[in-house]
């Protein structure tokens, strides 16, 4: 359940692309923090925002309202959100939600950079 | 009694931690008269700065009289021999009737006795005569203390009162609008169960008789929990009710409950939510996914067929989307079972989920259950599941039985 998770957030640069790489559970408990970091990062940045979902085992529906939160603030400026590496099960959330027609989701950081 | 006089004011490093700037008023019972003036004189500068105000009664009966006139005195200090209600008299009084006043006792040097029994009467401490004012000061400061922690705590739990409050709100406000009978007649019969988990969800379920040959069923499920959820909840169940009342196809409803949803949308709050009609005469079940788990038809036979996607998205983000629409054609004796990822997302041991494969072998065992067998059978089995882990979201299942035309 949500009490107790964990989610740690790492982050590169790729030019003007920010990538964040999270780590645990995007659920009720972490979409809070994940929220505030990720609107931080947007506000500090300037180009595209990548999301890596490497290291992410699981997303809940307050974690994907983050992201379509982050996603509008992006688009007010001109920017892009992404997001990449996916296990399975997380795409199949993205894939039933429809989610993943709305936000762009590629197989890996690289691409998911070329396309930011 | 007799005090020893001390030339210097009464000063120690610490300071009481007065409550937010707020004077902390002490009530000194005594039937020494000259104390008064000698507490005023060495608390003059802390009585100067508004730290402490002193009150002063001369024996037990006149301090309860005081102390019934004033709610704002927070520390009774006590002599013990006086007359008309003594020191020990008092205190007992005091631990009954007012439990959160702080009270020290002042009694004779070496005198156990009475020492005890001021103890024993909830006493928070005790000085002796004569009394060293710088002494006495610590004491105070140190009981003052003690209540600003004991205040705090009770604030915490009042917070804490006032959130299970608000979460009894949103459990009220998501019980109030489920269904309270399930609609069945001779060709079907429904039945649909919600479980809230602590920190209410947004789960819900609804049926709509449109006429005599079709009903209408449908389940959301609102992204995040608590109140906003259970808002953004009702306000979907309403739009889907008041558009699927004038027997709008699930498409439209979908469309319509999404476009108004989407308006002003600021927190992208959103709700995935299935709406299916089934045609009784026909058998058709016509139906739109707006990004919910794919319910299941289950056949007499015990076969399991999630229903296909119809390809759309959750409601409240995207304004403007068309939905589409798919039919299945259901034989009689079928059931569809509808749910929320409460049921499959629910942790057994080791955190592993419930999952589909468990339910849809569970689903394919239902034979010839009732609509309510359905539902609790996979209550039961997710809750078995689950064991002692907490429920982290709302349970939702819903069945309905096709009887044939």
């Amino acid at each position: 359940m949500a009490n107790g998770s964990v989610l740690d957030l790492s982050t590169e640069t790729d030019g003007d692309t920010t990538v964040v790489i999270p780590t645990g559970r995007i659920d009720g408990s972490t979409a809070s923090p994940f929220q505030e970091a990720l609107l931080k990062l947007i506000e500090e940045g300037k180009g595209s925002l990548v999301v890596d979902f490497e290291n992410i085992e699981y997303i809940s529906s307050a974690g994907l309202r983050v992201l379509l939160l982050a996603a509008k603030q992006l688009q007010a400026g001109g920017r892009k959100i992404v997001l990449c590496a996916m296990r399975d099960h997380i795409a199949e959330v993205f894939k039933i939600s429809g989610f993943s027609e709305i936000l762009a989701i590629h197989p890996t950081r690289q691409d998911a950079i070329n396309a930011g | 009694m007799p005090v020893e006089m001390e030339e210097n004011e009464a000063t120690t490093a610490e300071t009481a931690s007065s409550f937010d700037g707020e004077a902390i008023k002490i009530l000194v019972v005594d039937d020494e008269v000259d104390l008064e003036a000698l507490v005023r004189q060495k608390f003059r500068r802390r009585i100067r700065r508004n730290e402490l105000v002193f009150d002063f009664a001369h024996n037990g009966q006149e301090a309860i009289d005081k102390l019934d006139q004033d709610d704002d005195i927070s520390m009774v200090i006590s002599d013990i021999n006086m007359p008309v209600m003594d020191g020990l008299a008092l205190l007992k009084q005091l631990n009954e009737t007012k439990p959160n006043i702080r009270s020290v006792i002042v009694s004779a040097y070496g005198d156990m006795n009475n020492i005890r029994t001021a103890m024993n009467r909830g006493a928070f401490d005790f000085v002796t005569k004569p009394i060293d004012f710088t002494d006495l000061e610590i004491t105070i400061d140190k009981t003052l203390k003690h209540l600003a922690l004991v205040r705090e705590a009770l604030s915490n739990r009042d917070q804490l009162v006032a959130l299970s409050h608000e979460l009894d709100v949103a459990r009220d406000m998501q019980a109030s609008v489920l269904p309270r009978s399930f609609p069945s007649t001779d060709h079907y019969k429904t039945h649909g169960l919600m479980i809230p988990a602590k920190e209410v969800g947004g789960d819900f379920y609804d049926f709509f008789t449109l006429d005599e040959d079709r009903i209408g069923v449908a389940i959301g499920d609102v992204s995040g929990k608590g109140i906003p959820a259970a808002l953004f909840m009702m306000a979907c169940r309403t739009l889907l009710r008041s558009r699927a009342l004038e027997g709008g196809a699930p498409d439209e409803c979908l469309r319509y409950v999404n476009d108004l949803l989407s308006e002003d949308n600021e927190n992208c709050m959103f709700v995935t939510l299935f709406y299916g009609v089934l045609d009784t005469r026909s058998g058709a079940f016509h139906y739109c996914n707006g990004g919910h788990n794919p319910p299941r038809l289950v056949h007499k036979d015990g076969e399991v067929v999630p229903m296909p996607t119809t390809r759309d998205v959750a409601l409240g983000v995207l304004p403007g989307h068309a939905f589409n629409r798919d039919t299945l054609q259901i034989r009689a004796d079928d059931t569809l079972f509808l749910y929320t990822d409460g049921v499959t997302e629910a942790e057994g041991p080791g955190s592993e989920e419930f999952g589909e494969e468990r339910l849809d072998s569970l689903l394919a065992r239902i034979d010839q259950a009732d609509c309510e067998g359905v539902t609790s059978l996979v209550l039961d089995h997710v809750r078995e599941f689950a064991g002692d882990n907490p429920q982290s979201d709302d349970i939702t299942c819903v069945a309905v039985r096709y009887h044939g035309s």
